[in-house]
């Protein structure tokens, strides 16, 4: 891919009011792995008791990430796409006021398509807080979710 | 259904409790913080699957509410139909709930119970020693 797409490419992900709000940033994009990360943030604590990030934020975080490699592996394609299903597991809870940082491949791309892995680290230890699969479809009119032009 | 609502994240999404005649649910009123794709324009997904945990998570915090909040084991989240720039409204079923696990199921709509924008199945940890 182009300098010039993957910079587009970030700047429309970028542009996302939600992701604006959270505060994502892109980190990495390539056609082989897409890379964000959000910092902590007061608003995001799912439970006052721990501090620690609500799932809702990694599920946003982890669908952001995994239609930006989407579209990534798609050189920019056009037209919209949008999330059928997203499964997560959840296999340990975030540190307490730490931020996140996904990862996502495009592992399996067909004309109507895309199928994702990813996964969100605290920067703590080996073991993920997070896996996920995700499956879009490609070109969509009406695009269903939080997914990217 | 009093606790999720006050947590930051909640507070955040601007998630508020509501009745109607099947009982309690959540109602997530529109906001254009909350969009994922401005040219449709359409309601983040992650958004979407946010509140349905949130639903989730109030509906088990409700059966118990002197324990710690569960936490979220695993959750699939099926996205059926485009979500506008509309408010939205979810409500949880319990369809088990042990001793240290329950089995959830949620849904969110619209304009219509009858047509959910997106469901959530997943499994939360009652337990705190989990």
């Amino acid at each position: 891919m182009t300098d010039a797409a993957a910079e587009m490419i970030s700047r429309m992900m970028q542009a996302t009011p939600q992701a604006g709000a959270l505060g994502f940033e892109v980190v990495e994009v390539s056609p082989e792995r897409a890379v964000m990360r959000a910092a902590w943030k007061p608003e995001m604590v799912g439970d006052p008791a721990t501090g620690v990030i609500a799932g809702g934020v990694v599920t946003t975080l982890i669908d952001h990430v995994s239609g930006l490699a989407v579209n990534a592996a798609r050189q920019g394609g056009m037209g919209a796409i949008a999330t059928l299903d997203l499964r997560i597991d959840y296999l340990r809870p975030a540190g307490e006021r730490l931020g996140l940082t996904a990862s996502a491949t495009c592992y399996r791309l067909t004309r109507n398509v895309a199928f994702v892995r990813a996964e969100a680290h605290d920067g703590q230890g080996d073991t993920p807080v997070a896996t996920a699969q995700a499956a879009f479809m490609l070109g969509t009119a009406g695009a269903v979710s939080g997914s990217v032009a | 259904m009093s606790r999720l609502e006050d947590t930051p994240y909640a507070r955040f999404l601007g998630v508020r409790p509501q009745e109607d005649a099947e009982g309690p649910l959540l109602v997530l009123p529109m906001s254009p913080h909350l969009i994922g794709n401005p040219s449709l324009p359409a309601i983040h997904g992650g958004v979407l699957g946010g509140f349905l945990e949130i639903t989730a998570l109030a509906r088990l915090a409700a059966e118990r509410p002197d324990a710690p909040l569960p936490k979220p084991i695993d959750v699939n989240i099926e996205y059926v139909r485009p979500a506008g720039p509309k408010d939205t409204y979810a409500r949880a079923e319990i369809r088990r709930a042990g001793r240290r696990v329950a089995n959830v199921r949620v849904e969110a709509w619209q304009d219509d119970p009858q047509k959910p924008v997106a469901a959530l199945h997943g499994h939360f940890l009652l337990s705190a020693e989990g």
